[in-house]
């Protein structure tokens, strides 16, 4: 096989780890925002499904999780095709350690910030949303930025339900050509490139939101 | 004056864990008035302000703002605990200006001002845009209604927090130590402000300072404060020239030789109000 | 029938009564292969990191890029390069030891950080009250350095190890036979994958919550000013 074939090949995979990633990481930003705040909310049921998701999804193995919903879950009735169930493990796994992210971040607004929205008589919800997250938000951007790089890893663990993404490709070829070390050293080298705009995108978005959040300093 | 009190504590009881705060705490202000809390720190000047805020609550006694409960509601007869929406309600009638100003630094000065009447008060935008503009030139910041907190000094910051709790009309406004967080120069400007403000209004105020030169000028009754009680409260004049207790002696002095700062109490003829 | 241990499927609670020996021979290789991970990346960090901090930029700036781009790349990935490269150099280890190589190589670029920020952490007064009583090199790191960097450093080696522990299934990938592992070949073999894989979840949890109680209890018994000396 040649080089350029085998980039090819890989590419392909390439293109479905991308688009799992960014799926999974979007779906799981979104879980870190609704359990994250659900485990502070005043109520109390809600607080404990919150804090269970994150202490499960947390405390067992991403992989177990990916087997679980892939391999046990149809003998409840629930069928996942290999796409869905990777996407599902992964943004709800990235998701737990995302919740946390967003409460600490919320909860170390500073306590003026909240004390002020009470004077104002601000309902709580106008109080997270439009004072404390606004805040928060920059706090969460750096953690936010290590979820996404750890979250594409991650992403390489759909190869082992059959999915063929860029690590299953190089599987694949592999197994066919025996060329070991130039698929792995390409499979790695767009793993990292991947990962360092992946950084990128993250740092720019914090640059907008600090920003946006008014922590400019004196002109 | 013989009129309701707008506020008024009684036999109030505050705990902090261990701590007791306020014990058996009584406390009147009338209509108008303007009120400064003076006394060593801890001594509870500032849970005052904190309890009437709602942003402590107590653990014995009634406070009443308008002859209404503010921590309790008559339910079938008995008195029970304040429910949020009760809390809501009575929270409009008071409104706080905070030692670190606490402006929204991801809002504008202007929508820092709005953002409550408009959301809170349900005040139409235009209007509530009209009457931040007012404020803002009450208070001279107009040229940096656009800017954000984080660009501004800490007076021009105090003024816009000054601004902040003037639009929602509160009855009340409560300051606490506006100055304290300030650099010396920046002081003045705050202070002319709130002189205006007693000048202009006859809105009641809370103020927890050690700026005497603003107590002498301002108030119409000084409160010192020591250990959860009020030792002496009178007129300016008869609490900084002739203190009758000890301890507001050792506190005057103590204020007087710690800031150079602190405008020396001009004896003036008490201005009639 | 694994590991010479039959199951008995009459009942849901007699299946995941008899299995449970079977997943706990899986769990001791999980544990094991945690540990001379742990152990493995303890050590490979300290080389990257004090290359990491040499002031020449030529041998500095190179370690910091392999230091992203191993933490930048899936562990999954490693241990296949790990365990189909290394024998074409004719350095052939079992798939345990591959594995456990893997995830020490991984995990030893973030203790390389760690080890980074807990050095930077001593206040720059510490090495400059050293000098001033010139004391030698060796003496500074061993006697104040270094117990003044193990208490903000253990923390954060204490979160990594219970990384790992979650890490471990991957190896499942190169057929070491690790508890998910074992828990997927029962589920195979008798297409009863919810309990055999639900218990395992549960194994997880016990074992990352007994190790994060054991963290903080060390985290809180260490002096947080340093290691005292005699």
């Amino acid at each position: 096989m040649t080089y350029t074939q085998m980039i090819l090949v890989l590419l392909n995979g390439f293109k479905v780890t991308v688009w799992v990633t960014l799926i999974s990481t979007v779906m799981g930003g979104i879980f870190s925002f609704a359990f994250g705040i659900g485990k502070m909310s005043r109520f109390w049921p809600v607080r404990i499904i919150s804090d269970g998701y994150i202490e499960i999804f947390r405390g067992t193995s991403l992989l177990v999780q990916l087997f679980w919903l892939f391999y046990a879950l149809p003998l409840l009735g629930v069928s996942l095709s290999p796409m869905s169930a990777g996407i599902w493990a992964l943004s709800l796994n990235i998701g737990a350690y995302g919740a946390e992210v967003v409460r600490g971040a919320i909860l170390a607004v500073d306590t003026g910030q909240y004390e002020a929205a009470k004077a104002l008589n601000f309902t709580p919800s106008r109080t997270l949303w439009k004072v404390l997250i606004p805040q928060a938000v920059v706090e969460m951007m750096p953690p936010f930025g290590n979820l996404v790089v750890q979250n594409m890893k991650d992403s390489a663990l759909v190869s082992l339900i059959t999915l063929s993404d860029l690590t299953f490709k190089a599987q694949t070829i592999r197994n066919e050509t025996l060329q070991t070390v130039p698929i792995y050293v390409i499979t790695l080298l767009l793993y990292f490139l991947l990962a360092l705009v992946l950084t990128g995108i993250m740092k720019w978005l914090e640059r907008i939101l600090t920003t946006a959040s008014g922590r400019e300093g004196v002109r | 004056m013989k009129q309701k009190p707008i506020a008024r504590f009684e036999k109030v009881l505050k705990k902090f864990g261990d701590n007791v705060v306020l014990n058996e705490f009584d406390f009147e202000v009338y209509p108008g008035e303007k009120v400064v809390l003076m006394g060593p720190s801890g001594s509870g000047k500032t849970t005052v302000l904190r309890i009437l805020m709602t942003l402590e609550d107590i653990q014995d006694g009634v406070v009443y703002i308008e002859e209404e409960l503010l921590w309790h509601e008559q339910k079938h007869g008995k008195r029970v605990a304040a429910s949020n929406a009760h809390l809501r309600k009575m929270r409009k009638k008071v409104g706080m200006v905070f030692q670190l100003f606490n402006l929204f630094p991801n809002m504008s000065v202007l929508r820092n001002i709005t953002e409550a009447p408009i959301h809170v008060l349900k005040i139409p935008r235009k209007e509530a845009i009209k009457r931040a503009e007012d404020l803002l030139e009450m208070v001279g910041m107009t040229a940096q209604k656009n800017m954000h907190p984080a660009q501004l000094s800490g007076g021009q910051q105090q003024r816009v927090a000054i601004a902040r709790a003037l639009a929602m009309r509160p009855k009340i406004i409560l300051f606490d130590e506006p100055t304290s967080a300030l650099d010396p120069e920046m002081v003045g400007s705050v202070l002319d402000v709130m002189r205006k403000l007693a000048d202009e209004h006859d809105l009641t105020m809370l103020v927890v300072t050690h700026e005497m030169g603003f107590a002498q000028d301002v108030a119409d009754r000084v409160c010192m404060f020591d250990h959860g009680r009020i030792i002496e409260a009178g007129t300016p004049q008869e609490i900084f020239t002739t203190p009758k207790e000890e301890r507001t002696r050792q506190f005057l002095n103590s204020v007087i030789n710690r800031e150079d700062t602190v405008t020396a109490p001009t004896v003036q003829p008490d201005r009639d109000k | 029938m694994l590991f010479n241990i039959p199951w008995n499927l009459s009942s849901n609670w007699t299946f995941a009564w008899s299995i449970l020996p079977i997943l706990l021979i899986g769990l001791e290789v999980t544990i094991k292969a945690t540990i001379f991970g742990f152990l493995l990346a303890l050590i490979l960090g300290l080389p990257l990191a004090l290359l990491r901090a040499v002031p020449f930029r030529i041998i500095s700036w190179p370690t910091a890029v392999l230091i992203e781009f191993i933490r930048d790349t899936p562990l999954l990935v490693q241990v296949y390069f790990v365990y189909y490269v290394l024998p074409d150099y004719g350095l052939i280890f079992s798939a345990f030891l591959t594995g456990t190589i893997a995830l020490g190589i991984q995990y030893s670029a973030y203790t390389a950080e760690v080890y980074r920020a807990g050095l930077e952490a001593i206040p720059q007064g510490q090495w400059e009250a050293a000098k001033a009583l010139s004391l030698q090199t060796r003496r500074i790191y061993r006697d104040i350095v270094i117990p003044q960097a193990i208490p903000r450093i253990v923390p954060a080696m204490g979160n990594y190890l219970i990384s790992i522990i979650k890490d471990t299934p991957i190896l499942s990938a190169v057929t070491v036979l690790e508890v998910l592992n074992v828990a997927k070949i029962i589920g195979d073999r008798t297409f009863r994958y919810l309990i055999p894989l639900s218990m395992v979840g549960g194994l997880f949890l016990i074992l990352t919550v007994i190790s994060s109680v054991l963290v903080r209890y060390i985290e809180r018994r260490l002096p947080k000013e340093g290691i005292p000396l005699k």
